[in-house]
């Protein structure tokens, strides 16, 4: 496959690209050559700085040093004005972003219209976008009913939007963040095959991955960035995946693998439970954790995991149904009494839960336990105590930081997981909630969640691994049930499921796949 | 092009120079429309500074009204450090010196010792109920507080209009509408002889020494900071949200009555509805002058104070109205509104390229 890129014409030039936020380097001279008709994978670290090359690409960030050039119609490479997103989209660069950039209210038409149209004769364009979109679908493959509201539409079907929204703004280089990290593993199959039948009709194809599996399946050509420099551009053929995992960390990363062990008596039990209305609402579960067991729980994003999580977390109340742990029911829906319960909860978006920026790395270590005795007295807080613990911690967990007084915003995604590991599982909770605890970070920082989570499963803690990574699921679970519209499908061992199977389910088609 | 890039925590030496930079700022801008006016500009700030510094009398004088400001501003500060946009300090200093005038004119017998700690426990207490009501509103019912607070400040001051024309009315009063004086046993202690600067002062000064160590040194703060600086990972590590909201409630509220404790039992001695020349506003401004810290309540309420009694002055010696005065303090808000932005980030001009020429 590779060969037949090798000689088509360089369509987007990337020339020495230095990108510096005050002390740090986020690109580091890096150059980058996409051609014709190519599948270009950049994989990288979170913090690797493919987003930022991707932001400088597209106008919004202005690189320090460095210039981008992109091929006119007439095939001459030109330089790109620097800051300008207006210029990249002229200059026929489409971007896909990982959430995407739709208006929920508007059509999948006005949306693609969107931008593309003069105020004055509104009506008449009409007629000719829809034509030559229909044009685009059919030879794309990309079909999505142009009439259909954007709130109406699956996840996959907005990333077509997505796509063809850039097509039709005719887009000779596509770039697609993160692309599947919202898909099942059919959809994913699907874009990529789009994807290839795009390229072979000369389109220009970036897609930023950390997903390894992906990146080897799908791309031409592989590029790895590593702590902002570009490490390795290679043809896709001949790479595997022992050799790129540790191109993008610099080091071989030893996996967390699962060891048999008997699972014992019944930790947490949900019974029934159900939560109001709307996509993400819960109906009727029933989930039945054991000691010394993960239990996966996988499921498309947005199809009640967010909250299961909550109600086992105890920020949301279930309308009916009961919550029980140790055979013993939770009547306080609250997150203290989940806490003071011994459930440690590791929250989806860690930023908007999981701490406070503003607050030291020593504060938010704390902060679960702040009324504990070890930490007050007469209500006035002990520093020391305080201190001297936030140092075990940051010793025990690794915790890449300044020390206890630097504000955890200031710490990498992986750091600030660590902070809430630290908290979480330092007072050895009976089970532990872990929901996406790996997304967003690299692998290093991925490794030591998951034998953070080995770890108190194998000392006889229950642990619940919600996730839209299969390869995790697959790879940390015991059992695993799959959630589908706020229906929770019963457990079933890991070794008895394979990827396909959860695939199915995870689309909703449980029923016909049973049978 | 400007762009601006996030920066790192500031330092300390930065976080004092630039409000003290955009004090100089608002000076100078000020100095414009004087110029305008005709006046010699250096005479005028000399003026003003002779106003509020120049003698025993000016410097009291100064401190006096920086006391209220200390308080409301104190209010302002610590409800917004939580999110709890507490727009309603005028009201709650009413509401405070209402208290004050109810127990301390009579109704109550009983030595200063007792008096004035009654007093003074009224007025916080009718301040911090003030506002109970709109925070429960927000905790409860999702009601914006910033609407609730400022409207009740109208509510409360025709409130207090009407107890004023009706029964706290003054018999002796010769038909105005004021209150009976305060009892002396119940007025806060002068602080000098011949001067009006008087025991709120002491007050206001513990109560910022107390709201510094509440918010960096207890566990409330903890909860108080956390809140404000993200409520929804406070809710998830199974901190009160709402019991700390309630309880900032009623502190900034009980702050703001201690103000109007101040004005009617330290320096006026009844209520007239004119007791606050906006007070309670011009608390908001000595916050955000201040960074929302408490020490630093207490330096930009002397800032303020001094403006203020300096340009009544100068205004006395010019003919100049003292309007100048808003003008500065409004000036002064705007620059360090400003320089806020160059706390948080870097800026940097980036020169325009043209898109064909660029290209080498």
């Amino acid at each position: 496959m590779t060969s037949t890129v090798d000689g088509a014409p360089v369509v987007l030039k990337l020339e020495r690209i230095t990108k510096r936020f005050g002390a740090l380097t986020a690109n580091d001279d890096v150059s980058l050559d996409l051609h014709r008709g190519e599948i270009l994978a950049l994989l990288g670290e979170n913090g690797a700085g493919k987003t930022t090359l991707m932001n400088i690409l597209f106008g919004h960030y202005v690189a320090d040093e460095g210039t981008v050039a992109v091929a006119g119609t007439n095939g001459t490479l030109k330089e790109l004005e620097p800051g300008s997103p207006h210029a990249a989209l002229n200059a026929g660069i489409g971007m896909v972003h990982q959430h995407f950039t739709l208006a929920e209210n508007l059509t999948a038409l006005e949306n693609i219209l969107l931008g593309t149209e003069p105020l004055s004769s509104f009506s008449s364009a009409r007629g000719k976008a829809r034509k030559h979109l229909g044009d685009l679908m059919q030879r794309s493959g990309l079909t999505v009913d142009l009439n259909a509201r954007i709130s109406s539409l699956s996840v996959g079907e907005k990333q077509r939007v997505e796509i063809l929204k850039a097509l039709y703004r005719d887009a000779r280089v596509l770039v697609l963040d993160e692309p599947t990290a919202v898909l099942t593993p059919q959809e994913s199959d699907t874009l990529f095959a789009t994807l290839k039948k795009l390229a072979s009709d000369g389109l220009g194809i970036i897609f930023i991955s950390h997903k390894l599996d992906e990146v080897l399946a799908a791309s031409d050509r592989i590029g790895v960035l590593r702590g902002g420099r570009k490490v390795a551009d290679q043809p896709t053929a001949g790479c595997d995946k022992r050799q790129l995992a540790e191109l993008m960390v610099g080091k071989s990363v030893p996996e967390s693998t699962r060891t048999p062990q008997q699972p014992g008596a019944a930790l947490l039990v949900l019974s029934q439970v159900t939560t109001g209305t709307g996509r993400d609402a819960l109906h009727a579960v029933d989930l039945e954790l054991l000691s010394g067991e993960i239990l996966g729980i996988a499921g498309v994003s947005g199809n009640g995991q967010g909250t299961l999580a909550k109600v086992i977390s105890g920020l949301e109340a279930p309308i009916s149904g009961t919550v029980s742990l140790n055979g013993k029911q939770l009547t306080r829906s609250s997150a203290r009494g989940m806490i003071d319960a011994g459930i440690a909860r590791i929250p989806e978006d860690r930023h908007r839960d999981g701490i406070v920026g503003p607050m030291s790395v020593a504060e938010n270590l704390a902060i679960e336990t702040i009324r504990k005795p070890e930490n007050q007295r007469f209500g006035f807080l002990r520093f020391d105590a305080i201190a001297a613990r936030a140092k075990e911690a940051i010793t025990a967990y690794d915790i890449r930081c300044q020390g206890g007084n630097a504000p955890a915003r200031l710490l990498s995604g992986g750091n600030i997981q660590k902070i809430v590991l630290a908290r979480t599982l330092d007072s050895d909770p009976i089970v532990v909630l872990a929901a996406q605890p790996s997304r967003g970070l690299d692998v290093g920082a991925t490794a030591d969640v998951h034998r953070r989570l080995l770890e108190a499963r194998s000392r006889g803690a229950g642990v619940i691994l919600i996730s839209e990574d299969l390869d995790e699921l697959m790879r940390l679970s015991d059992r695993i049930a799959v959630i589908h519209r706020g229906h929770l499908s019963s457990a079933e061992r890991t070794e008895n499921l394979d990827r396909g199977t959860l695939g199915m389910r995870m689309a909703g088609h449980s029923e016909e796949q049973a049978a | 092009m400007i762009r601006f890039e996030p920066r790192e925590p500031a330092s300390l030496s930065r976080l004092i120079l630039v409000p003290v930079a955009a004090a100089v700022v608002a000076l100078a801008l000020a100095a414009i429309p004087m110029g305008f006016a005709g006046l010699n500009i250096f005479k005028a700030y000399g003026l003003m500074a002779t106003g509020a510094f120049g003698s025993l009398f000016a410097f009291t004088e100064m401190l006096t009204r920086a006391t209220p400001l200390i308080l409301t501003g104190l209010a302002a500060a610590l409800a917004f450090r939580a999110k709890l946009w507490n727009i309603g300090a005028e009201g709650q200093l009413y509401a405070g010196a209402l208290a004050a005038v109810a127990v301390g004119t009579g109704v109550i017998d009983a030595p200063s010792f007792v008096l004035i700690p009654l007093v003074v426990f009224c007025g916080a207490l009718a301040g911090g109920l003030v506002m109970l009501g709109p925070t429960l509103l927000k905790t409860r019912l999702g009601v914006d507080e910033v609407v609730t607070t400022l409207l009740l400040n109208f509510v409360i001051l025709l409130f207090v209009q009407m107890m004023l024309e009706g029964p706290m009315k003054d018999p002796m009063g010769m038909g105005w509408p004021q209150s009976e004086p305060i009892l002396d046993a119940a007025a806060l202690p002068k602080l000098m002889a011949r001067m009006r600067i008087h025991g709120g002062l002491i007050i206001a000064l513990v109560a910022a020494l107390g709201v510094y160590l509440l918010l960096k040194r207890t566990v409330w703060g903890f909860e108080i900071r956390a809140v404000g600086e993200n409520a929804n990972a406070a809710r998830h590590a199974g901190i009160p949200v709402t019991a700390t909201f309630i309880r900032v409630g009623l502190i900034s509220g009980a702050l703001a009555g201690l103000a109007g404790v101040g004005e009617v039992a330290g320096l006026k001695g009844y209520l007239t509805a004119d007791l606050s020349p906006g007070f309670g506003y011009s608390g908001i401004v000595v916050a955000m002058l201040a960074g929302l810290n408490p020490i630093g309540v207490v330096v930009a309420a002397l800032f303020i104070a001094s403006i203020f009694v300096g340009a009544d002055s100068m205004s006395r010696a010019t003919g100049v109205s003292n309007y100048l005065a808003d003008l500065i303090v409004a000036m002064a808000l705007i620059s360090v509104l400003v320089s806020g932005l160059f706390l948080r980030f870097k800026v940097r001009f980036v020169g325009q390229r043209h898109t064909e020429g660029a290209a080498k």
